[in-house]
């Protein structure tokens, strides 16, 4: 299956129900799939809304009344979705967000790219909040972690986006829907269904009181630390004698899992550590291999974002190389194995 | 054992479905299978490429440095594909619309008059699947069967298009000896 349908498909498996947003490439096979599957779900809505900016408030208002929902645009659109996002956060809803990044910055190209990671770890919208992101690296992780990002989103109240990008949409490889084990979440007391026979509910992101507006801060930042120690995933490849540690996520990865293979058949002892939640970031990780490794390459295909964090979690403490393609250029195994060859032998290990 | 077989044309063409072809035959195969495609924004007239990796292990990267195989189907792609396949590799060309052949000695090239093939049975669109079944025959990766079988899954219902395709990519298959 292809990407882009892969999440779909595991949206619906997951029980969304409901699904809104604007044509963009490279993501269009994804809102394509859920209009015909939302038509054979029960309650199932699905509609093409006249701007990003509407998409993502009609995801706020199914969310608000208790429904799982998505939306899903690339980059140019993501940007436009960002004061709804600050308002999901402000207001503690669950959603999806599913970006398939391409080239920026503005209109940029459609061809895939990794130059959000700043915007989507750090948020492109107002006042001290956080997602959830994950970066899937395959078609099966699309499915997996798609159906895992709504428990994630529910259990939290808090949106999950799904970094990808034009390739990891495009791509089409064999995949199963049955990893997915549905967790255990907390009955949904907070939704506006109604309020016959109980008393009225409020959700909102207007707290005027300073006082009340910085306890609901805190309120979030006791979620966000839960988020920090329960939700981080992190895979290790080839890692145990490595002397440099490529550290790369989503289809960098896939490209530097490839370079990492050919560089372990010429003898040089190269591993990979792959994120695959950007935020909450696997920093412990990064800090863990630091004892053994002695040159971290970050590989990303945008002008150097990721790099940050692992500069944070090492705090000087191990020396970064940085190695990128931005504007949508997808770099070769190749390329990334010269790369690492001669800081091999540079630095003489 | 991993090959990466690169094809590319321009939109229109067929370029894309030919790969996907091959690799729902691959994976009927059971064998692991990888299908990337790249294409311009335009709907007919741009390039198009699409990189096919099969393999019996995990696929790191999609992506092909350096293909065994490359199928071309028009002189840009030619000039900018064959540089890619490495040495001992394979380039299959489709002649009707390249008439140079490609300037490295160190490869094989098969030169299959795909254009004219499928203007022979009535349908120049079928040049795509002509070009397959001749690369199938070639490189031996996967059944033949199994490539028609696929496009039964492929254009599920649509008896025609499903006839008119196993026509060609049987003809492309037996086109080589």
């Amino acid at each position: 299956m292809r990407g882009n349908t892969v999440v779909g498909e595991a949206a619906i498996r997951a029980g969304c129900t409901c699904y809104f947003g604007y044509p963009i490439t490279p993501q269009n096979e994804l809102p394509e799939y859920m209009s015909r599957r939302l038509t054979e779900i029960e309650d199932g809505i699905f509609i093409q809304s006249e701007s990003e900016i509407s998409a993502i408030n009609m995801v706020l208002g199914a969310s608000v009344a208790g429904a799982r929902v998505m939306t899903s645009s690339s980059s140019p659109g993501i940007s436009l979705k960002q004061e709804g996002i600050s308002f999901l956060c402000g207001d503690e809803l669950p959603a999806v967000i599913v970006n398939m990044v391409r080239g920026g910055p503005g209109l940029g190209n459609i061809s895939p790219a990794q130059s959000d990671y700043f915007q989507s770890t750090r948020g492109g919208g107002h006042g001290d909040y956080r997602t959830v992101v994950l970066a899937p690296a395959s078609c099966q992780e699309m499915a997996d972690l798609t159906m895992e990002a709504f428990d994630i989103s529910d259990y939290y109240r808090n949106p999950v986006l799904i970094l990808a990008d034009g390739m990891l949409g495009q791509m089409m490889e064999p995949v199963t829907f049955e990893n997915y084990k549905p967790r255990e979440l907390p009955k949904k007391d907070y939704i506006i269904d109604g309020a016959k026979g109980r008393p009225s509910r409020f959700v909102r992101s207007l707290i005027l009181n300073t006082k009340d507006m910085e306890e609901h801060n805190w309120k979030l930042m006791r979620k966000y630390k839960m988020i920090t120690k329960n939700e981080i995933k992190c895979d290790e490849f080839m890692m145990d004698d490595a002397k440099i540690a490529v550290v790369a996520y989503g289809t960098a990865a896939r490209i530097a899992k490839g370079a990492v293979k050919r560089a372990r058949k010429e003898g040089l002892k190269v591993g990979l550590i792959r994120p695959i939640t950007l935020w909450p970031y696997p920093s412990e990780v990064i800090k863990k291999w630091a004892r053994s490794v002695s040159l971290f390459v970050v590989f990303e295909m945008s002008a150097g974002q990721m790099i940050e964090d692992v500069e944070l979690s090492l705090k000087g403490s191990s020396e970064v190389y940085f190695y990128g393609r931005p504007g949508g250029v997808i770099p070769t195994p190749m390329e990334l194995v010269k790369i690492i060859s001669s800081q091999y032998y540079q630095k003489g290990f | 054992m991993q090959i990466k077989t690169i094809f590319a044309g321009f939109g229109g063409q067929g370029v894309l479905m030919m790969g996907y072809t091959f690799a729902v035959a691959a994976m009927r195969e059971d064998k692991i299978v990888t299908y990337l495609p790249s294409y311009g924004a335009e709907v007919r007239g741009g390039t198009a490429n699409c990189t096919v990796a099969i393999s019996d292990e995990e696929i790191a990267s999609p992506i092909a440095s350096s293909p065994e195989f490359i199928v071309v189907m028009n002189k840009p792609s030619l000039h900018s594909f064959q540089n890619k396949v490495q040495t001992g590799g394979i380039l299959f060309l489709n002649s009707t619309l390249i008439d140079e052949d490609p300037s490295r000695g160190d490869i094989e090239s098969i030169a299959i008059d795909a254009g004219d093939m499928a203007e022979g049975i009535g349908d120049a669109r079928t040049a795509n699947l002509i070009m397959l079944g001749a690369f199938i025959k070639k490189t031996n990766l996967v059944n033949i069967d199994a490539a028609i079988g696929g496009l039964g899954d492929i254009f599920e219902g649509k008896k025609k298009v499903i006839e008119m395709n196993s026509n060609a990519l049987t003809i492309g298959y037996d086109s080589l000896k």
